[in-house]
């Protein structure tokens, strides 16, 4: 996803030189034709997180379109007031990317899980909150945040899921269905797609037909993508590499309380463990707290043996 | 003594008008405060000789175009004393002076810290210390990529000089040669609880600056000839933000609020209110 973001922002600056990034002193080798090819739309603000959220929105409020660009929770936790009181309130063209979402970079430790990412940067008025579940939807994203005015935040994944032979169409704020199934419906946000994918493969296997959807814009909801889950299979579950507060899962739930729609069973798979001490890489972990494809399965069986509710 | 100049004419002239200036803003932030029971007059009156120097004669901006691209960039960092510049852009005509009254009022949008929504003139909403340079320092580099002639000036308290974040942004400017960038520091050396000597010590400040690459200038921050002079010559240094380090009084104007800790917070009413009108309007 990082690469393909890459992609995007290179033929971006090429096309308008309002376009600026601001690193927080990350991306070696990743960076370097960007900055090589465009210096006078780069900055590298230093390990100074929050004068680089200051500095993106000075230069937004004159007209660029700014993307700061840091890893996991640097970009967003380090730096949040700036994101809410200077780019968010005065509704600046500041595009927030922080590459690792989840357990990205699980083996580095606590300080680079970004866990809590979403639910922060979702309770913030005005940022729209994008986490894309495949590497065409990263590059398609980057690209949409740039029409897409005001405060964003963008999560990429090391991880991703599968693009499917005929591939829905990406707009920002309209959930993309890449699986059709009426039994249940799987809503995932972020590269843990893949394993709703695989989970939906395992689960056909035994005549259990999955919908799959890749919830990638968090905020604002696609409510009648929600609504639509609902109403047309038998049992809605949301998989996310985030904490269970805050999340995609609640923005799923709260959605349902604002829309009076239900799913007739229902479940969130997120992180319930609190602060991971262990490390790992993104598929250790993501077995090791119960968000991987086995868990999707048996979390998908046992919501439809469960007696429907009324 | 000789005769002045044309030179000297208009410069007194000058001084004349922000002097004026400066006390209809203090009337009219007494009036605001006390009215609202509001705070932070302290704060306000430290810094409103400044702001009236700046606004009356230095920064080039048009109260009937307050977006114009080329205009200069203001941006008051210590966001407490948003009633200073709310008075100071009503006296220069960017809305009309009547709307003050609303100050701190139920449903009004002149809110304590200075906000930027439904206020022509104002730049950056601001009110959580720390915030308002690197702002300034990306409205300057803006400028700088695109061959701009236009300043940028940040307005900050001595208290605000304890955020980490204030000196991320005093670390950068020098780096990118941004001499069209401006810290105007309104060294009152009082804070929220007790002095900044007391509180974190910042001496010695100039030092502090001029170690990290920014050209300095110390001045009386309550004299406006003076004032005049340092904003005149900006950059101080080719390649260098300035840092004005004004030295002020915090409270000036009002014989029992100067260097009182007390009216970092307390409204004026009643007797005060009446007492410090007659002080302000006696003030020549």
């Amino acid at each position: 996803m990082r690469d393909a973001f890459v992609r995007a922002i290179l033929g971006l600056a090429r096309a308008d030189d309002r376009i600026f990034l601001i690193t927080g002193d990350l991306g070696f080798g990743v960076l370097t034709e960007y900055w090589t090819t465009f210096p006078a739309q780069f900055v590298n603000a230093g390990v100074a997180e929050q004068n680089m959220t200051g500095l993106a929105t000075g230069l937004a409020l004159d007209g660029r379109t700014v993307f700061t660009y840091s890893i996991a929770n640097f970009p967003t936790l380090r730096c949040l007031e700036q994101i809410r009181n200077d780019a968010a309130y005065h509704d600046a063209d500041v595009k927030v990317v922080a590459v690792g979402g989840g357990f990205s970079y699980g083996a580095l430790g606590m300080s680079h899980h970004a866990t809590e990412d979403i639910a922060a940067l979702r309770a913030i008025p005005n940022v729209t909150v994008v986490v894309p579940g495949t590497v065409w939807e990263a590059e398609r994203a980057t690209e949409s945040l740039v029409a897409h005015r005001g405060t964003c935040y963008l999560r990429l994944d090391k991880s991703h899921g599968e693009e499917p032979a005929d591939p829905p169409p990406f707009e920002i704020g309209r959930a993309r269905r890449l699986r059709e199934g009426t039994d249940a419906t799987i809503i995932a946000a972020g590269g843990i797609l893949r394993e709703a994918q695989e989970a939906a493969d395992m689960l056909a296997d035994e005549r259990i037909m999955c919908r799959v959807i890749s919830m990638h814009t968090i905020k604002p909801l696609d409510l009648t993508e929600v609504k639509a889950a609902c109403r047309e299979t038998g049992a809605v579950l949301t998989l996310e590499e985030h904490g269970a507060e805050g999340g995609l899962g609640s923005a799923v739930a709260e959605a349902c309380m604002d829309c009076g729609v239900w799913p007739r069973r229902g479940a969130r798979l997120a992180l319930r463990a609190g602060f991971s001490s262990i490390v790992g890489s993104q598929s250790y972990l993501r077995t090791q707290y119960g968000l991987d494809k086995h868990a999707v399965v048996r979390a998908v069986r046992q919501l439809l043996k469960t007696p429907q509710s009324k | 003594m000789s005769e002045m100049t044309q030179v000297e004419r208009d410069e007194d002239r000058t001084v004349s008008k922000t002097v004026a200036l400066a006390k209809r803003i203090r009337l009219d932030v007494l009036e605001m405060l006390s009215r609202g029971r509001g705070a932070h007059v302290g704060a306000v009156f430290s810094m409103v000789d400044i702001v009236a120097v700046l606004y009356g004669a230095v920064l080039r901006v048009d109260p009937t175009a307050p977006g114009l691209p080329d205009r200069d960039r203001f941006i008051l960092s210590k966001g407490h004393a948003g009633a200073g510049i709310y008075a100071c852009l009503a006296e220069c005509g960017f809305f009309p002076r009547a709307k003050l009254l609303a100050h701190y009022a139920d449903g009004s949008d002149l809110s304590g810290h200075v906000s930027h929504k439904g206020i022509p003139g104002v730049d950056l909403s601001t009110g959580s210390l720390g915030h308002g340079l690197s702002v300034a320092a990306g409205m300057a580099l803006g400028a700088k990529r695109d061959a701009q002639g236009h300043r940028v000036f940040a307005l900050l308290s001595d208290g605000e000089c304890d955020e980490g974040s204030t000196w991320e942004a005093v670390l950068f400017a020098p780096h990118h040669r941004l001499d069209n960038l401006v810290a105007v520091v309104d060294y009152n050396r009082i804070q929220s609880l007790a002095s900044t000597a007391d509180t974190l010590e910042l001496e010695p400040f100039a030092d502090k600056w001029h170690a990290f690459g920014w050209a300095v200038r110390e001045v009386a921050g309550h004299d406006h000839a003076a004032l005049l002079a340092v904003f005149r010559d900006i950059p101080a240094e080719t390649g260098r933000p300035t840092c004005v380090i004004a030295h002020t009084t915090k409270g000036r104007g009002v014989s029992f609020m100067e260097n009182q800790v007390l009216w970092h917070y307390r409204t004026p009413v009643g007797e005060e209110y009446e007492a410090a009108l007659r002080e302000l309007e006696a003030d020549e």
